[in-house]
Order: C-alpha cells, then sequence, then structure tokens
C-alpha cells in the first residue's frame, strides 16, 4: 500500500518546475526530500495535498487512484501538511484551531466540552500537555506547531507532510517532534519530511529522495549518506569546500562587553570581547538570548545593565543610530521584516542608513545613489542591478544586499543573525565567504547561528549561551558539536 | 483646439512646470551635485503616476470636447482657485499615508485653525490683528498634528484611532471658541490674497499651492529626510534598525500635516471671508481620496507629491466638468466615488501584471 507517485510534471507557463518525478512512501516510514529552493520540492507536496494540480503523471494512494482536487479533498483523503509557515488562528484557542470548520455541535451549539475533551486526547496522544483552552497566540512556536499535528490526527491523517518543521524549533523541541514522529510511524503513517538541516535528516529519515531543479536526482535506501554527497547531489557539482579558510586576528580588541543584561532577563551578566578579524560565534538552543543579546548591542533594544566599548571607547547604546555611528552595525535575523524594505530597489535599500554618506549636505542625487548603491554590488557580488526591486531576488541576493548596506561605512563590529537562514546550500557558501572577507578586512564580526556547523566552520571562538546565560567560550581548537550541545543544553 | 493649446494646458495641469522649476531650484541649492538632478526628468516627479496623469489628460480631453467653456483660460483658473485647499492639505496627507499613517483629524484641524485665527484676530474678538491671528492658527493646527503623532508614536495607538481622536476634539474646540457661530468680514487685503490674480493668472493662495508643492515635492525626492520617509513607509523597523530616527520623523510628519490643514482653513478663510466651525467637513476624505488617486498606498512607502498633484487636480477637474455640464451634486459624489474606485483598482491590476 503506501503513497506512489509516478511520472508528475508541472510547469508554470514555459517554466517546468516539475518534471516526471516519481518516489513511493510505504506505510511506517518516513521519506525525506531534500534539494535547494525552487528544485521542486514544494510543488510535488502541494500536489500531493491538493493545493496544486499536476499537468501529468499519476498519484496511488492506499491502493486507490489518488488526484486531489483541493486541499480539502487530500485532507478527507487521510493527507495532510503541516507548513512551515503555522495556518493557525492566534485569538482562538487550541481547541477551536484544531476542530476549526468541524466544530463539534449539540443542540445548534458548540459542544465545548466534548470539543476540548476531545482536543485534550489528542494532545496527549502527542505527549503535550497543554490546556485545550489556551489561546494558541500565547504558545510557543513549537507548540503551536504541536498544534497542527494534533489538528491533522483528528482528521484521521495516514500520510503527513511537513515542510521545514524544524526551521523555528531548538533542539530539546526538535527531539521531541522526532519522538512523536517516531511514534506515529510505529502505528504506520506514513510521513514526506522536507528540510534543509541534513544531520536531522540522518535521524529521522528511513530513505532520502534528493530533487534538483524540478527533476529527482538521487534516491538512498538508508538515510547516513554523507553530507557532502547529498549537497553534491542537491547543488549538481562538487563542493570543494563549504567555509572558507580564516585568517588569524589581529591584536587590537574592537569589541567588548561587560556584565550585559536585558530587561526581560533574555540575558544576563554577559561579557566577552572581539579582535579586529576575528569571527566569534555565538551558539545556544532557541531561547537562549542569542538574538536578544545582539540586537541590545546594536541598539535595537533597550539594556538594564553593563557595558559596551567600541575600540576602547564606551558606547551609549540609546538606539541603532548611536550604535551605527559608533561603528556596530547588525544584519537582522528575519530578513524579509527587519533587513529589506522588499517593494524598493536595490539602491534605495543600501541608501537607507547611509544617507550621511550618500547625502554629505543632505542631498540625495539619483546618480550619487546609483553610485553608491554599484560600489556596493560590486563589493558582495550581488547579482542584481541599482534600479532592480529587491523582491525579484534570491534570498541569497537579498542578504548579500543587507550585508552591503553597511559595508562601505565601513563599520568596526559587523554582527550578523542567522545569516545564511532561509538561503540555498549553494549559496551560503558565498555568504561564508563574504563573512570571512569581513573579518579579513579588520572588522570584529560576530556571527550568531542554529545551525551548529555554521557556527563552527566559521568561528575562531564560540560563546554558547544557555538560557540567557554565558555557559562558556570555546576555542575553534576545542570547539565541537558534542562540546558545543553539552554547554548549550546546560 | 490646436494642439499646442492643448499642450499648455495640460502642462500647468500636470505640473509639469514644475519639474522645471524644481530643478532650477536644487541646482541653486546644491550647487556641484546638481547636475545629477537635471538628470532625473519628469520621471523622478511622476514616478510610478502615469497612470492618473494619463487619467487626467483623458478627462481634459472629453470635457475640451463636451463643453464650451472647460478649455478656456479662465476656467482652468477657476478650477487652480477651486483645488488650492485641497491641494494643500494633499501635500500634508501624501507624507502621512508615505510613512504608512493616515490622518482623519485634517477637516476639523482645517475649521479650527480658521476659528482660531478669526477669534484672535476679528475686532468683535480679541482684534490683535491678522497677522497674530494667522500665527495662532498655525501653532494650534501644528500642535494638533503634533499630538496626534505623539499618540501615535508614545501612546501607540494606531493612527486611525489617533486621528479619529483628534478629528473629534478638533471639531469639538472650533465650535467652543463662539459657541458654533461663525465669524465674518476680514481686511481687504486679507481676502484679495485669494481673488488678485498677479501676472494676470496667479492668486497669492495657488501661488502658495504651487510653491508648497515644489518646495515638498524636492524634499521627498531629492532630501535624505524625505527618502527616509519612503523607507519608513517601506518598513518601519527596517528604517529604525538601520538607524533612521523612526519615532521623531513620524511626530514631525503628523506636525506638519496638522500645520498645513491650518494654513489650508486660513487659505479657506481668506476666500469666503469669513470662518465657520463647521467648514471643512469632510475633506479628510477628499483628501485621502486625493492622495490615493494619486498613486499613494494607504500601507505606506509609495507616493509622491507629483502623483497627488494629478489626483487633486483629477477631482478639481472632474468637480468643475461636472459643473459645467450641469450634473447634480449629488451625481457628482457618485462620479468621484467610482472615480477612487477605478484608480485604485488600474493601479492594483497594473502592478499585478508588471
Amino acid at each position: 500500500m503506501g503513497l506512489f507517485v509516478d511520472g508528475l510534471c508541472k510547469s508554470y507557463g514555459p517554466v517546468q518546475v516539475l518534471a516526471d518525478a516519481s518516489f513511493d512512501v510505504r506505510p511506517g516510514e518516513v521519506v525525506a526530500l531534500l534539494g535547494e529552493n525552487g528544485a521542486g520540492k514544494s510543488t510535488v507536496s502541494n500536489i500531493i495535498a491538493g493545493s496544486v494540480k499536476a499537468d501529468a503523471g499519476t498519484i496511488t494512494w492506499r491502493g486507490k487512484s489518488y488526484s486531489p482536487a483541493s486541499p480539502a479533498a487530500a485532507i478527507d483523503a487521510g493527507v495532510g501538511m503541516i507548513h512551515q509557515e503555522l495556518k493557525l488562528l492566534p485569538d482562538l484557542s487550541v481547541a477551536e484551531n484544531v476542530y476549526v470548520g468541524r466544530l463539534p455541535m449539540r443542540g445548534g451549539r458548540i459542544d465545548r466540552a466534548a470539543m476540548n475533551a476531545q482536543a485534550s486526547a489528542q494532545l496527549k496522544r502527542l505527549g503535550l500537555d497543554v490546556s485545550p483552552e489556551r489561546k494558541v497566540r500565547t504558545l510557543r512556536v513549537a507548540a503551536q506547531q504541536q498544534v497542527e499535528i494534533a489538528k491533522a490526527l483528528t482528521l484521521n491523517a495516514e500520510l503527513l507532510i511537513f515542510d521545514e518543521p524544524t526551521a523555528a524549533l531548538g533542539g530539546e523541541e526538535t527531539e521531541l517532534l522526532f519522538r512523536q514522529i517516531r511514534k506515529l510511524k510505529a502505528e504506520g503513517m506514513c510521513f514526506i519530511y522536507i528540510s534543509h538541516r541534513l544531520d536531522e535528516i540522518a535521524q529521522i529519515a528511513d530513505r532520502v529522495v534528493v530533487m534538483r531543479d524540478g527533476r529527482i536526482v538521487a534516491r538512498h535506501e538508508r538515510a547516513d549518506i554523507p553530507v557532502r554527497t547529498v549537497v553534491e547531489q542537491m547543488v549538481g557539482r562538487s563542493v570543494e569546500r563549504m567555509f572558507p579558510t580564516l585568517s588569524a586576528p589581529g591584536d587590537q580588541t574592537l569589541l567588548e562587553v561587560e556584565n550585559l543584561s536585558s530587561p526581560e532577563r533574555s540575558f544576563n551578566n554577559v561579557s566577552f570581547s572581539v579582535r579586529a578579524g576575528e569571527i566569534l560565534g555565538i551558539a545556544g538552543l532557541i531561547g537562549a538570548g542569542r538574538t536578544e543579546l545582539v540586537r541590545a548591542i546594536a541598539g535595537a533594544d533597550p539594556i538594564s545593565s553593563g557595558s559596551v566599548r567600541v575600540a576602547g571607547r564606551p558606547v551609549h547604546l540609546s538606539g541603532p543610530a548611536a550604535a551605527i555611528k559608533a561603528g556596530v552595525v547588525l544584519v537582522p535575523e528575519d530578513r524579509k521584516a527587519q533587513g529589506v524594505v522588499l517593494d524598493q530597489t536595490i539602491g534605495e535599500n543600501l541608501a537607507i542608513g547611509n544617507f550621511d554618506l550618500v547625502a554629505p549636505n543632505g542631498w540625495v542625487f539619483p546618480k550619487a545613489v546609483q553610485r553608491f548603491a554599484q560600489a556596493g554590488i560590486g563589493r558582495l557580488g550581488v547579482k542584481g542591478r541599482p534600479g532592480q526591486a529587491v523582491s525579484k531576488l534570491s534570498g541569497g541576493n537579498q542578504q548579500k544586499v543587507v550585508i552591503a548596506k553597511w559595508v562601505s561605512r565601513p563599520p568596526k563590529v559587523f554582527i550578523l543573525d542567522e545569516p545564511t537562514r532561509g538561503i540555498d546550500v549553494g549559496a551560503r557558501a558565498a555568504i561564508y565567504d563574504v563573512v570571512a572577507d569581513l573579518a579579513r578586512s579588520g572588522m570584529a564580526v560576530v556571527v550568531v547561528s542554529s545551525d551548529l556547523e555554521e557556527v563552527l566552520g566559521l568561528s575562531h571562538r564560540v560563546l554558547v549561551l544557555s538560557r540567557g546565560r554565558q555557559r562558556g567560550i570555546l576555542d575553534r581548537s576545542e570547539a565541537s558539536n558534542v562540546a558545543v550541545m553539552e554547554l548549550a543544553t546546560s | 483646439m490646436n494642439k499646442g493649446e492643448l499642450a499648455t494646458h495640460r502642462r500647468i495641469a500636470g505640473g509639469g512646470d514644475k519639474v522645471t522649476v524644481s530643478n532650477d531650484a536644487s541646482r541653486l541649492k546644491a550647487g556641484a551635485g546638481a547636475q545629477a538632478a537635471t538628470g532625473a526628468k519628469l520621471s523622478a516627479v511622476f514616478a510610478g503616476t502615469m497612470g492618473p496623469l494619463i487619467g487626467l489628460v483623458l478627462l481634459c480631453v472629453a470635457l475640451t470636447l463636451t463643453t464650451d467653456t472647460f478649455l478656456t483660460f479662465r476656467n482652468i483658473l477657476n478650477v487652480l482657485d477651486q483645488v488650492t485647499v485641497l491641494g494643500i492639505m494633499a501635500i500634508g496627507m501624501t507624507l502621512v499615508i508615505l510613512i504608512g499613517g493616515i490622518d482623519l483629524s485634517v477637516g476639523s484641524v482645517l475649521a479650527l485653525a480658521a476659528m482660531v485665527m478669526g477669534f484672535v484676530a476679528h475686532p468683535d474678538y480679541l482684534n490683535l490683528g491678522l497677522p497674530v491671528g494667522i500665527a495662532s492658527a498655525l501653532a494650534v493646527a501644528g500642535l494638533c498634528g503634533l499630538v496626534s503623532g505623539l499618540l501615535v508614536t508614545v501612546t501607540k495607538l494606531p493612527p486611525f484611532i489617533a486621528t479619529l481622536a483628534m478629528m473629534s476634539v478638533a471639531r469639538g474646540l472650533a465650535n467652543m471658541i463662539t459657541d458654533g457661530s461663525q465669524i465674518i468680514g476680514f481686511p481687504d487685503w486679507f481676502t484679495n490674497l485669494s481673488i488678485i490674480r498677479h501676472f494676470g493668472f496667479l492668486s497669492v493662495t495657488v501661488g502658495l499651492m504651487i510653491v508648497l508643492a515644489i518646495v515638498f515635492a524636492i524634499f521627498l525626492n531629492y532630501r535624505a529626510t524625505g527618502r527616509s520617509l519612503y523607507a519608513i513607509g517601506g518598513s518601519a523597523e527596517v528604517a529604525r534598525l538601520s538607524g533612521i530616527p523612526v519615532k521623531p520623523l513620524t511626530n514631525w510628519v503628523y506636525a506638519t500635516c496638522g500645520l498645513l490643514a491650518g494654513l489650508a482653513g486660513i487659505v479657506l478663510a481668506a476666500r469666503l471671508d469669513s470662518v465657520q466651525p463647521s467648514s471643512g467637513l469632510g475633506y479628510e476624505l477628499d483628501t485621502i481620496a486625493a492622495v490615493v488617486i494619486g498613486g499613494a498606498s494607504l500601507s505606506g512607502g509609495v507616493g509622491s507629491i507629483g502623483g497627488t498633484t494629478v489626483g487633486v487636480l483629477i477631482i478639481g477637474v472632474l468637480r468643475n466638468g461636472l459643473n459645467l455640464l450641469g450634473v447634480s451634486p449629488f451625481i457628482q459624489q457618485v462620479v468621484i466615488g467610482v472615480v477612487i474606485a477605478l484608480a485604485v483598482a488600474t493601479d492594483t491590476w497594473r502592478r499585478r501584471a508588471q
């Protein structure tokens, strides 16, 4: 039985996004779909989940021909999809979210008692102890995801498609999710699991399907394949090195952070320093306070105590403008909401925050903006023109625009929060090169990342945070997966 | 109707002459950088407003063909006279909408400013003279705007609510000053500001509107602060993290919008030779309509003074033309409503097509 996908094709106009995709998922099995953005993973899953119609090809599900006309039809057939951006109603209760669209009725009124009891039972099945009456808004992202899974389970789903489920989860939460998947697997459920994180695939998947440019390029009967092999199959060329070689840092200390604490206690008494040419990685689980810490250093959030010195001079962190003036710049975590104005051009995006350079007398002339943008584009190798809208660029190029915005100042301290989030594996290497170059040009660089491999590969030293406390700073030579995780989970 | 004549009028209507002046002005002030400004042609000021501009031209052509009187020098001057109040308010509203806000209080602030001016200046009341009256009116109007801004930035009220509150407060205050009665009769020099046409065509009030439009067009296009407003409207968080002082600028924008509404109130007083607490009722909607017809996005980040000028002229020409055609004011409201929907819908379609 299970799911058999045979020869699926899909084109949008002249662009073929999916060509002859065939694979199967047996009952009680997790099949991982790997590939860069645009490889066709989402198209395949959307076809199976009923939100996109295939041009050609057939799907057989539980022994019957299956071609869902809508997500509702897919759900009726027992196929559910957990989207990366959760589709919940934040101001309704957990139970209401689970039963939305089919609220249990009695005598013309919603039977809240029955609804809450049933929702509670499903949440228990997932090992989740959350009141069904709680508003979804008040739950953490991980718990919200569990609500989505509970919803799918009450719909009697037998095939669940996960699209990047762990993108917003910390280590423990990912572990919980995996335990649940294994449990449901044992009950005979099928899973299609889409992820960028290759280390997870080895843990959770039974088989691996690799896609590239709308085609399936490899099928692996087991999941513990060398990362390099998979990456090479995904990007279609051999990846010589993911991380650039780091040059030795200089002697001058550019950033000194002393006993820094936040008003909300999201980080406490953090102290470290970064030298010119040095890259300091900050590792930790979600909620460890990494983003909060670097945002505070960049003046984006207030601090309650502690001090920051840049090149020996104390900085009064009254706001981003003060930090920028002191030479501290931030590439924020959420590129689309905090990094770039999507609807504006590359030139405009680069000029924002640099009007003092572009327009020394306050007069902004298009040619000056053009020149400034061209310099930034050239320096970072952005694939685009100054007059092009940023929304039309790939994630990697958008990120380069955010970095390019700051390089010309030039800053003393460059902070990057999740620099490769949502960026293709192939494009990540380019970002790593840029980060290494920033350090080489004499800046103190701070990199925050949830991707442990990234922190380890890119940093001279690694600061580990756990629940807002600094657990240690590891030197490159002593920083390993295990050493960092030990501190991060302490 | 010969083409040359039409082109001349189109240039006046579309503000083509402003472009030349704006380039001149920036060249004067900016010295060395001026060559860059010369490169920015019509496209810079009217960027993204081709649709409304074409609409305005078609409207003018249609009215020229259907009436004898539309395309006369006298009537064009009438249109300009009639749009001064709307035009001045729309400049302030453009700034507010550009940063993603809205100001519902402009009609009430207009009335309050006019009443303050009358109360301070008129012999029946304080009798302190018009200059003091005008200064007080502008101060009160700017203060109203500043309070709206502070409600948005400090109290974190949504702009809609903050300015809705201000709309009610300002209207109430305007009524309180004279207990609801109007003040009639100002010195001749004051009313002449809107009557005497210097050089045979330009009244002081129309000239004021044109100068303000040019100044703010230059400001939005070529000043760092002006460009920063586009950034705030595009994404306030990106702007803040980029070191742009979002809150002070937001306060300033609302204060400027209030100030310009007050100025519009003074112009209206000059035109009517009287002030009344009920004036400006519903003007906020006309003003928002003009800005939106001119291609601005209510979600912020998109819009220009050039576009707003076109929007103001579309409303002005439409009203004027419908009057010439003898269409009843009730039907005029319907037509203007349809035009708003049509303008924004075409704009949305065009964007989607791109």
